[in-house]
């Protein structure tokens, strides 16, 4: 007995000399699962270059992320859904909203027998996660996919049972094109749905996804690449199907990139143009305006300058879409804000 | 009486009252006796702070919704509104679920290992059924979402739905997740407690009973049946109301298989939510107070919840150990 | 008639048995149905960087869990550090001290603390240890972890003290030792060893548990320097990996799995072989 004991006090003394690394600056963060690995990737290769920093990035969701930086228990969120005026004044201290990267959320499903890429109308879609459309027959759907065998099965939805900025973008975009949604959901990063399954984090939906025959699902970009999911191609504003591509995410983002808010809050969901692909957005660190820590200040700012130029160079191999010039230029100057 | 000859008699037999206290001070053991006290205490703080800390924290939601939060359906972040009902249900009945799979199958197994099975085998297995309850719910879990899910969209579930799909207690889609699944999983986890709680309750029973039985021309499983059973029944509802406990706040396992989906549905394949899971989920996300407020008013149910299970499982258990549930 | 009522009752006899039988040998099959999937699946997927290696960035494969072996000892030296003393202290007071009401209401609580869901100690552990210091930490999860070891800690070392002879301590008071030296001298290594493999079996319990990690540790995709930052531990991986959808994350979990199962199993199997199954602490 006193040998197990023994040999398991060596073992934390070894755990303790190979933890205590000098002084490295642990940097504390958590929130949106959509742009996780993009994230962890960074954090990932900036620790390589800048050993003494550490950035753990935590994806809890990004309700998780406002709510963390909002209790001041980690140094920064993130968030793929802007906060709310609302939450931002609850905060009592001032908070920056930095875009880090563009995403698109994808519809990707799970129908056995279906190869082709399914074409959903934005009525499909409203009706879909409304539960007021359950076949995948359904003329709505069929009408858009002339020649594709579609089975008389029940349509799973599948939904984010956490706090998500996918959400977020999935419900913003759904308010815009329905009426009804807007007035009976109402957009936010968890909401009270209608139907369907919950799966936690991008993993856990497109783990539903994957794991149950005939459902949907919205999930970030990346994941469905991934993961060789099918997704579909959905109708934007000009009426055409688009499969989510890098292009068509910075299509959307082209118009606002002009005339984007200073306090960078801004939706690219269902823009006007042709190219634009629907369900596109922004997605942002949330970093408090007033960091005391004088290194860990030094640290993040740091961090955020390499994140927006050689950063960004890492984002077009993992899908996503690179900012557009003029909110970089923008956000630079931005960053002296932290104090 | 009691045939577990475990407790033996203290050295001293304790004298109460303060006389007694200052005695023991003057014989130099009081450093002792104070120094134990105060950590046992410390345990009864420990439990106080718990309870404290869970009804101070839910005050805003128990202020804002008041007894309504136990019947509101809706479970809405947007607009404020919360309410228990889906998570109560869904706790409640993939325990319920999970007991009538647990109950018939651990018990059976106790009648096994207590009188029939020789006693090193009995021995033997009811090792391996405590090797069996100390896997981490975690573990579970894992074999839940890449094992009985897909079974249960596979085989299982169409299997029930063939046989008895016209009840709307298996009507609806069939997920693979949902509340029949985290019941299964959940059975699993359980059916070790019952064994090896009603093994020890039917051990204790007195053997003249069943020779009683069986000298008046009972067959064995007569015997024991209508005699050993119902001589130790009460011990035996107390181990099905120690799993009953266990199973209410098993989080980890449930959140992987259950489809977290706060929905109040009929269908035993359609998902649902438990307490312990959207607690799991939503903890640390929650934007609002009155959202943080509602999740640890929940988590405060589910306390009230296992605490009273608890309570009544050891008075249960207590009771046949001391002599026996007679039966009347 | 009554002949082939009896053959009836002989057969409803027979039938019922086996199904017991069966029911038993069921159970029994259910962990080597575990155990041999886990080692099956996890096998395949252990190597030497799994022990060694730090997770890699999402979607690449390879790299390990090295920073969560580490992190789940640290916070299972902290829940001994926290649970084991205050099990122990209150046992010895229960067995050798107690009187009659207060021992009562100590019982029962610890009965209580025992059965409350591993989720709300996480909240209670959440509220007293990282809202007020705003950070998440080791040290918040292995509070967490400490509470849970209390009662089956303070449960073993009442029994096995008190399983102890009377003779062994009426033989010490003889000699004139006062009665915390003969508690402390004699009674008490005399109980040491059931009290030991009490012990290891509490931390073994909380070794695999999640829920109350999941807002006090949070995880780290890096090595946790100090107490005073969050980390990982392998039920947090394991959770966080299975409920993925990268297959390379899938492997990892069941290697972790196996990893996990490996060590519980093992300290239940050596402490239940070391005390034969006598006055075992009833692990519920």
């Amino acid at each position: 007995m006193k040998k197990i004991v023994l040999s398991s006090l060596l073992l934390l003394c070894l755990a303790a000399t190979v933890s205590a690394q000098g002084n490295t600056l642990l940097l504390n963060a958590a929130g949106a699962t959509f742009p996780y690995p993009i994230y962890s990737k960074w954090f990932d290769v900036y620790h390589n270059e800048h050993p003494n920093i550490q950035i753990n990035y935590q994806s809890i969701g990004s309700g998780g992320g406002i709510r963390q930086v909002l209790a001041h228990t980690v140094d920064f969120g993130a968030s793929d859904g802007p906060m709310s005026d609302e939450q931002l004044a609850q905060a009592g201290f001032k908070i920056l909203h930095f875009p880090t990267v563009l995403g698109a959320d994808v519809p990707s499903y799970n129908v056995p027998g279906v190869t082709a890429e399914l074409n959903f109308t934005q009525k499909a879609l409203a009706g879909i996660y409304l539960g007021t459309i359950t076949k995948w027959n359904d003329p709505e759907i069929a009408n858009a996919n002339k020649g594709v065998n579609l089975p008389n099965a029940d349509i799973v939805v599948v939904h984010r049972s956490d706090g998500s900025g996918t959400t977020y973008i999935w419900t913003d975009f759904l308010s815009k094109i329905s009426e009804d949604w807007k007035n009976k959901v109402g957009k936010g990063t968890s909401v009270n749905w209608p139907v369907g399954l919950g799966g936690k984090g991008n993993e856990g939906v497109s783990g539903l996804v994957k794991q149950t025959p005939n459902s949907i699902g919205y999930i970030e970009l990346i994941y469905a690449l991934q993961n060789s999911i099918p997704f579909g191609k959905v109708q934007n504003a000009a009426g055409k199907f688009l499969k989510a591509d890098l292009a068509g995410v910075t299509a959307a983002a082209a118009g606002a990139a002009k005339d984007m808010p200073d306090d960078f809050r801004v939706s690219i969901t269902n823009t006007p143009g042709a190219a634009a692909y629907p369900v596109s957005s922004f997605t942002w660190l949330l970093i408090p305006a007033k960091i005391d820590d004088a290194a860990k200040r030094d640290a993040v700012k740091g961090f955020l300058k390499w994140m927006m130029t050689d950063g960004q160079t890492y984002n077009e191999t993992l899908s996503y879409a690179k900012l557009p010039k003029p909110v970089v230029e923008k956000e630079m100057k931005a960053i002296s804000l932290i104090q | 009486m009691s045939t577990t000859a475990t407790t033996i008699d203290r050295a001293a037999p304790p004298e109460a009252g303060p006389r007694a206290f200052i005695r023991r001070l003057r014989d130099g053991d009081e450093i002792a006796h104070v120094v134990t006290l105060v950590f046992a205490a410390a345990i009864l703080l420990i439990t106080s702070l718990l309870v404290y800390e869970l009804w101070m924290d839910s005050r805003l939601s128990r202020a804002k919704f008041g007894w309504d939060f136990f019947w509101t359906r809706t479970w809405d972040p947007i607009f404020d509104h919360f309410g228990a009902l889906p998570f109560i249900y869904g706790t409640l009945v993939t325990s319920v679920v999970s007991l009538m799979i647990a109950v018939p199958l651990g018990l059976a197994a106790a009648v096994f290992l207590a009188e029939l099975a020789p006693r090193r085998l009995s021995d033997g297995i009811a090792f391996l059924i405590d090797l069996l309850a100390a896997i981490p719910s975690v573990i579970y879990g894992l074999l839940g979402i890449f094992v009985v899910v897909p079974l249960m969209r596979t085989v299982i579930g169409p299997a029930l739905k063939a046989v008895l799909g016209k009840l709307p207690l298996f009507g609806g889609p069939n997920y693979g997740v949902g509340f029949l699944t985290a019941g299964i999983v959940l059975a699993i986890m359980v059916v070790p407690f019952i064994i090896s709680v009603s093994r020890e309750v039917l051990l204790t029973v007195p053997g003249d009973q069943r020779e009683a039985a069986l000298a008046l021309g009972a067959t064995r499983w007569e015997a024991t049946w209508q005699v050993v059973v119902p001589w130790a029944r009460t011990g035996i509802m107390g181990s099905v109301f120690l799993a009953l406990a266990r199973a209410l706040g098993e989080t980890m396992a449930v959140t992987m298989v259950i489809g977290n989906d706060p929905k109040v549905s009929a269908s035993l394949f359609a998902p649902g939510y438990t307490i312990a899971a959207v607690i799991a989920n939503e903890f640390t996300e929650a934007t609002g107070d009155l959202y943080l407020s509602a999740l640890i008013e929940l988590g405060l149910v589910l306390f009230l919840m296992t605490f009273i299970l608890n309570g009544l499982a050891r008075i249960l258990i207590v009771a046949t150990e001391r002599g026996g549930g007679h039966p009347s | 008639m009554s002949s082939v009522r009896l053959i009836w009752r002989k057969s409803v006899n027979a039938v019922m048995l086996t199904l017991t039988g069966v029911a038993a040998f069921g159970v029994v099959c259910i962990l080597f149905l575990i155990l041999g999937y886990f080692v099956y699946n996890g096998g395949r997927s252990l190597n030497w960087a799994f022990f060694t290696r730090l997770p890699t960035p999402v979607g690449e494969s390879g790299g390990g869990m090295a920073n969560a072996i580490i992190g789940s000892l640290k916070l299972l030296f902290l829940a001994a550090l926290i649970g084991l003393p205050v099990g122990l202290m209150a046992g010895v007071y229960l067995a050798e001290f107690g009187g009659k009401a207060f021992a009562f209401v100590i019982r029962y609580t610890t009965d209580l603390l025992n059965g409350v869901p591993s989720i709300v100690i996480g909240i209670f552990a959440y509220s007293l240890a990282v809202a007020p210091v705003k950070h998440f930490s080791t040290l918040a999860g292995g509070l967490a972890l400490g509470i849970m070891v209390v009662p089956i800690t303070l449960r073993a070392t009442e029994e096995f003290l008190r399983a102890v002879p009377g003779s062994l301590r009426e033989g010490a008071m003889a000699l004139g030792a006062s009665k915390w030296r003969t508690i402390a001298t004699v009674v008490l290594p005399a109980a040491a060893g059931g009290i030991i493999t009490g012990m290891l079996l509490s931390l073994a319990r909380v070794a695999g548990e999640t829920a109350p990690l999941l807002f006090t540790a949070l995880g780290n995709r890096f090595w946790s320097p100090g107490w005073s930052q969050p980390t990982a531990a392998l039920p947090l991986m394991i959770y966080e990996y299975a409920i993925s959808a990268y297959d390379d994350w899938h492997r990892q979990a069941w290697a972790a799995g196996l990893v996990l199962l490996a060590i519980v199993l093992l300290a239940n199997l050596g402490c239940r072989m070391a005390l034969g199954r006598r006055g075992m602490p009833r692990s519920s």
